[in-house]
Order: C-alpha cells, then structure tokens, then sequence
C-alpha cells in the first residue's frame, strides 16, 4: 500500500518536471553568467521563442490525439513563400489572413488524407513534408526572398512595451487554452489520445476532431512561418528545416505524451522557453556553436527519458487488479 | 421519474430468438427472455455460454443474425452503442470506459457538456458541476467533480460509469460482472445503489460469477448454456444447486484422446514449482507443483487470475513475494531469458497480436524462438540448410495444412493451424515445461482433436505441461491434476479421481469445496 502511494506522489512531482527542469536551467546559466537575468535577456528569450511557441501550441493538439504532424516545417516554409511573393506589400492583417490560410488549407489535406484513407500520420506528413518543401521551392525557384519592409517592421514593432511577435504567440496561447479547456473540443481531443476505441463508443466525433487537429496544426504553423519571416527579413531554401522536430521536442518537454491522451496548453510553451534558454544561455557563455546542438540533444534526451519514466509510473499506477487491494479478509 | 403510472404488462425490454454466429460457429441459438421496468434480472452462464454476445447485442455493440427485441413495446434495433444509449441502454462493462486523463464531471457528461448559450459552444461550467454533483450523489461517489478520473478507485469508477448510465436517463442498465474489481465494503455499496436504481424503475440485467450475490440481489433469473437459455423464471424457483445444474448438464463428448492409463509414479523434484507467489492486486500466496510427465490444468472464471499468473511464472509481468522454481533452481521474477534457457514455453491466449507475426510465413513463424540453436556458432550465421528440414519435419508432425509453409502467411491459416505453428515453434525449442494458455481458442473440433492428441505424446516424452483453460471439460479430458482459481487464489485442487465438472465448477464460482 504504502509503495503505491510513494509512486502517486513521484508520479505528481515528474508532472511539474517541465518547469522544475526550466528553472534549474536557468540557475544555471544565472551562476555562469551575468548577463542572463537582465529583463532585455529574458526578453530576447520570449521573443526567440515566439514562432516555436505558435508552432509547438498546434503540434500539441496533435499530439494529443496520438498522432504527429512532421510536415510543419514544409507549411512555415510554404506559407513564407507566399506571403512573400503574393502579398509583399498588403496590410499586416492580410498577410497573417493569407499565411494562415496557406497553412489551414495545407493541415486540412493532411487531415482528408489521415482520416479519409486511413494513412497513418507519421506517413501522410512525412508525404506531405517533402510535397509542400516542394512546391515552396518551386514558386521561389529555389531562392532566397526578402519579406516586405512592412512585415519587418512587425518583427522588430512592439505595442503596449511588448514585442509584436509575442503578443502573437500570446493570442495562440489564448486560442489554445480556449478549445482545449472552453469548448468539448478539448475533452473530446484528450479522450480519443487516451482511448481511440472507447471514444468511439462514447460518440466522440472523431473523424472532425481529428481532421480539426491537423487544420490547426498547419495553420498555427502558417502563421509561426510568418513570424519567423518578420524576425528574419528572408526566406531561404532551409526555412523552416527540422522545425517540426523542435516543436515535437518542445511539446514532448513539456509534458505531452507522443502515445497522447496527456499534456496540457502551457506545456509547450515551457519547452520552447527551456529549448531558447538553452540557446540563448550557450551564446551567452560564448560556448562553441558545434555544442548547441549537442546540449539541446541531451535536454530532450532528459525530457524524454523522464517522460518515460512518468508513462511507466502512470502505467504501474492504472494497472488493471483482479484483487482489490484491501488487507487480505479470510 | 413517474414509471409507476406506466407500469402496465409491457415488459421494459423483451428479447426474442436471437441468433448470433462467427465466421462458421453460433454462439447464439435463439434467445428469449423479458424483464420488467424495476426489475433485476440476474444472468449466469458458463463462459462461452452466450451472456456477453447478448448483452452485446442489446447494447448495439453487435448486431443479431436474426431475432427482435423491444423496448417499453416498441421496436428496438440499435445501429450501433450510441443509438443504444439513446434509447435508454446504459451498458457497464468489466472493462470500464472511463478515460484517466479526464476529470470525474468531463467523463460523466462527455460531448453532452451543458452550454453557456444555444449559440455559443462554450462550456457552461457551473451547470456541468451541477449536473455532474447530482448524478454523483444519486450514486455516492463521494468525490470533487474535476479530480482526474485515474486517481479513481476500481469501485469509484464503476459508480462513475453507473452515473454515467442514469444521466443518459437509462431504462435498461447492464451490469456485466460489476463487483470484479471491488472491495467487499465496495460491493455492499454497489448493491444497495442496485435496489435503489431498481426501485426507481430502471431494469438491470445483472451479469456475474458471482453465484450468491445474483440469488441475493434477482427477482428473476436466466440460465444460459451454450447459447441457449436452459432457465428463465423467477429466483424463489431456483436453488444454488439447481442453478449449477442448469449452468453445467452437459456430457463430455468423445473429444478428448483415451485416459493416458495409470499415472507413472512421480520422480522427487518438481519441474516447476511456485511458493507463495503473491503480487498485490493480481495473485495472492500461489503455491503450485507441476512433475515429469504431468499435465496440471489451471481452471478459473474470467478475471480469476489464471491468465495473469501464467504471465508472471514465464516472465512476462512481475511478482512481488514467492519464489518460482525451475528443476529445483530458483528464478528471478521477470527474468525471461533464464526461463527459456531452463527449457520454458508459453502460449499465449492471444495469438493474433502476441503469438504470430500474421503477415509472415508458418516457417518464420515456427524457427523465431529457435534461431539460435540453428545458427552457426562463431558468426551467428543462420544454418538454412539445417533449419529448413527441421522446419518440414516439423509441420508433418503437427499436420500442418499448409499449401506452402515459407510464402502463405500465417493470416491465411485456419484457427487451428495458426494455433499449430505457435506450438511448433516452442516444440522446435526442445522445451521441457510447455505453459499453455488456452490452447484451443478459436480452433475448431477437428483440429483441436489433433492439438490434444499431440500434447498427450508429449507428456508421453516425459514433457511437462501446465494447462490454462476456461473451458472444463477440455482440463478434465486432459490433465493429471485441476487446480481452481477464484479471485487471484487457489482456492482447490483435484486429482484425476476427483475429477468432477460440477465440484469444480462450484470451486470456481467461490463456493466452499464440497467433496
């Protein structure tokens, strides 16, 4: 009895490991250098951040669902090249309509293809990964074009004293917080993750649901293409490249299961802080730039293993008993 | 509700005549039975007997071949479990459908959420609580509506799952095996919540093994036997005795090879034996012998333990107390390799997704377990010209009907050939203890002759063999030894001479043993 317990209490501790692990990260790089904990670094970090975090909020209703969307990067990438060769000069609001469009038309594909025919979806984006790097390639014949001065201007504007480009990802938090804890939309994606078959039977709309996941998916992917756009002034042939798997990492950090059902909103956008922090704190300390990518390797391998450990301890807790388990009654 | 003013000779639900086959074999052989509105209508069965295909019916889960039923008079055919629970069906499963990572009230109310406004599709949260409390209440589960529904309790979640059933206003509720999982204190709940759904006009078709509690909760009973309905009346007209009758009655056919004469005397060490092999919530204090030459037959209802403990004697899932030994060697708990190198092994119960690899051939199927003894010793190289004989001996031996056992995949095998090639890949291994867990599961008559025939030449070899079987006439035509579980215990244990379907069966159901 007592061990049980002992594991209910771990079990609830590895729940707040996303945060624990950010703040320990932090302290870190506050002993190892000054210039971390000053408001215009800790700044940077959340405006460093922004695009992942539009990015990573979609890959997590996904996720949920159990299922993945490898074809992210391909969406930022394609909804950069349109904006930039379509819209150049149109008002700001007509190109966040446009990328996020591009993005919404590109998921939903995705989605006909998941639920209509059945294909599994690490297959049907990892397709339409390379489809939409693709065609992006094609209309911009493969070079490099700059973003409006106006979207640039995005990139570097605040309002209220806050950078642009957070109050973006602030309204995709607020969109994501909205489906998944105002609306049924959110039971209905936790459900289907955690029980396919059961949420069937208990007539969860699954095929809209699913579908729904991936049209967010690519839209929040559209407009964090756009974003990246207006922070980096161009889009080039590897926009957008091996985005996909920092936004799975950055949810995966953040405490949302790959086999779905577990996982919140806030999750994500911890994991795409920690992932910037780490970033931002290697510059910082002048580390090797050859080390980046190693050491965010070795946070995602942590959080991984420690979301293991978490799924192993979920399981040990659920496990079906014959026995009830009371003391023994003759 | 009002159902006294509608009380009238209508019953709540009438069946009548289902019929039910897979694939070649029926299940179903015409059942018929009524139950009134407020009335309780215990089901017991045998397994195999037909309870869960019919209660799988009226649920809309599966559909009948032929037959109708009706409910309060009017014609109920439900295309599926939604349209069931429209109607007013309220179907509790053994295995729950209760999602973890949602909380007690998002469960109870999922995609029925009350909204803010007709427009909008927001959440009315403050109205979800309300509803979610009164159901709650009206069964006592006693807990805040937004916990998690994994920090449940077994029995919490049952009485999540009933007050799922009366918030879809059920007419009928099916409770199929409820008390399972839960503590005495637990059961006693659950039966008094019983009366009172019953006395508020609800039906309840209450399926368990549970012999006493149906005698003590029924106001009518229905018996069922391989498919058919063998008694259906009220309760005052049946005693426990009469009840097992009616549940067995049933003579061993000629199915089974001749009795292997008398029993060779025993040699001292055991091959496998178990001491007090507990692990909480699945076994309790387990202690087992199986000698040279032996077949023992493990009998158990569903959710009694007896798949569960075969996992954990090959390996598969732990144990907590106890020890396994292996020809007097004493082996450590999970440790899957040294029980096949101490000559282990298992069949599992579930051959599709655990035993075969169904798009690849009976060859490769048959050789996995044994590739290394077919290997060369210094680079590992697989010896094809030594395997593939073997292979072909192997299939003549088992009668493999098999156009050609290295292209046609396993999938295309009937039954009781795929269930071959799982035997022949633990034979191929040379095992001395075979564990098997419901050897003839979807195998038919024919071949199922064959499986048993081959499993008495073993033992003839001087193989051991520890049999896992729901069905008691297959462990009495073919074991030296039966022993009962019941709740994660052994609660009794026959030798040949005792031998007796309705003892067993008694033992089975958590009766004192009466020999």
């Amino acid at each position: 009895m007592k061990t049980e317990s002992i594991v209910q209490i771990l079990n609830r501790v590895l729940r707040w490991s996303p945060l624990l692990f950010l703040c320990v990260v932090a302290i870190v790089f506050t002993i190892l250098t000054r210039r971390f904990f000053t408001i215009s670094n800790i700044q940077a970090i959340f405006v460093q951040s922004s695009w992942l975090a539009l990015v990573a909020l979609g890959m997590n209703f996904v996720l949920l669902t159990a299922g993945v969307d490898l074809s992210v990067g391909a969406i930022m990438y394609l909804a950069a090249v349109t904006v930039s060769l379509a819209v150049p000069t149109a008002p700001v609001w007509v190109v966040v309509l446009v990328a996020m469009l591009v993005g919404a038309v590109f998921g939903s594909a995705n989605g006909l293809f998941i639920v209509r025919l059945g294909i599994p979806p690490f297959i049907a984006t990892l397709a339409t990964a390379f489809i939409g790097r693709g065609l992006g390639l094609f209309f911009s014949a493969a070079q490099a074009l700059d973003a409006g001065a106006r979207l640039a201007a995005v990139g570097r504007g605040s309002w209220l004293g806050i950078p642009v480009v957070i109050w973006f990802a602030a309204a995709g938090l607020l969109v994501s917080l909205t489906l998944m804890r105002a609306l049924e939309f959110g039971s209905f994606v936790q459900a289907i993750g955690a029980d396919h078959e059961g949420a069937r039977r208990a007539g969860v709309p699954i095929t809209r649901v699913t579908w729904s996941v991936y049209v967010l998916a690519g839209a929040f992917a559209g407009i964090g293409g756009l974003i990246s756009l207006a922070q980096t002034a161009s889009v080039s042939p590897a926009f957008g490249l091996n985005a996909e798997f920092l936004a799975i990492s950055a949810a995966v950090l953040g405490g949302t299961s790959l086999f779905g059902g577990r996982g919140n909103v806030w999750g994500p956008i911890v994991g795409v802080v920690l992932i910037t922090t780490v970033q931002d704190g290697m510059a910082l300390i002048n580390a090797n730039p050859y080390a980046y990518p190693v050491t965010t390797g070795i946070v995602i391998f942590i959080a991984v293993a420690l979301d293991s450990l978490r799924s192993s301890l979920t399981a040990r807790v659920e496990r079906k008993r014959i026995r009830a388990l009371e003391p023994a009654s003759a | 509700m009002s159902m006294n003013s509608t009380m009238t000779n209508t019953p709540r639900l009438r069946v009548d005549g289902l019929t039910k086959s897979f694939s070649t074999v029926r299940v179903l052989h015409g059942v018929s039975f009524e139950i009134g509105a407020g009335e309780v209508l215990g089901i017991v069965g045998e397994n195999g007997s037909g309870k869960s295909t019919t209660m799988n019916i009226i649920a809309g889960v599966l559909a009948p071949d032929e037959g109708a039923m009706a409910l309060d008079g009017h014609k109920f055919a439900p295309a599926d479990r939604r349209a069931a629970e429209k109607a007013g069906i309220a179907f509790i499963q053994q295995e729950l459908t209760i999602f973890p990572n949602l909380s007690v009230e998002e469960n109870l109310l999922l995609g029925r959420a009350p909204r803010v406004s007709g427009a909008l599709p927001f959440i009315y949260r403050k109205q979800r609580r309300r509803q979610a409390m009164e159901f709650m209440q009206a069964v006592g589960l006693d807990v805040n509506t937004g916990t998690p529904a994994s920090r449940l309790s077994p029995g919490e979640r049952q009485l999540l799952e009933i007050a799922r059933g009366l918030s879809i206003d059920a007419r009928v509720m099916i409770l199929d095996e409820p008390t399972t999982s839960l503590t005495s204190k637990e059961t006693e709940r659950l039966f008094a919540l019983t009366r009172r759904l019953k006395a508020s006009g609800i039906a309840i078709l209450y399926v368990s093994h549970v012999l006493n509690d149906v005698l003590q909760l029924s106001d009518k009973l229905l018996v069922m036997r391989d498919g058919r309905v063998t008694f259906h009346g009220p309760r005052a007209d049946m005693s426990p005795e009469r009840l097992i009758v009616a549940m067995v009655g049933r003579s061993i056919d000629a199915l089974f090879p001749p009795s292997r004469g008398t029993v060779s005397k025993r040699e001292e060490t055991p091959v496998l034996e178990l001491r007090g092999v507990s692990e909480p919530g699945i076994v309790e204090g387990i202690n087992l012998k199986v000698t040279v030459s032996e077949i023992v037959g493990i009998f158990g209802l569903m959710g009694s333990g007896r798949s569960e403990l075969a996992r954990i004697v090959f390996g598969l899932d732990p144990h907590r107390q106890g020890q396994i030994r292996v020809n007097g060697a004493s082996l450590i708990s999970g440790d899957l390799s040294a029980r096949l190198r101490s000559g282990m092994a298992f069949l599992t119960e579930d051959r599709r997704h655990e035993g075969l690899m169904m798009d690849a051939s009976a060859s490769e199927n048959m050789s996995l377990a044994a590739l290394r003894s077919f290997s060369s010793s210094i680079y590992g190289r697989l010896q094809t010209a030594r395997l593939k004989p073997a292979l072909k001996a192997m299939a003549g031996q088992l009668r493999l009907k098999c156009d050609n056992i290295e292209i046609a995949p396993v999938r295309s095998l009937s039954g009781g050939n795929q269930q071959k090639v799982v035997i022949g890949r633990w034979l191929l291994c040379q095992p001395k203890l075979l564990i098997l867990d419901e050897p003839t599961r979807g195998v038919d008559v024919g071949a199922r002759e064959e499986i048993y025939a081959m499993l008495a030449k073993l033992v003839a070899q001087g193989k051991s063999i520890l049999v896992i079987s729901s069905e008691i006439e297959e462990l009495i035509g073919l074991c030296d030894r039966i022993v009962v579980m019941h709740r994660g215990c052994i609660v009794s244990e026959f030798s040949r001479m005792e031998f007796d379907q309705k003892t067993i069966l008694s033992a089975a159901f958590g009766r004192a043993k009466a020999v």
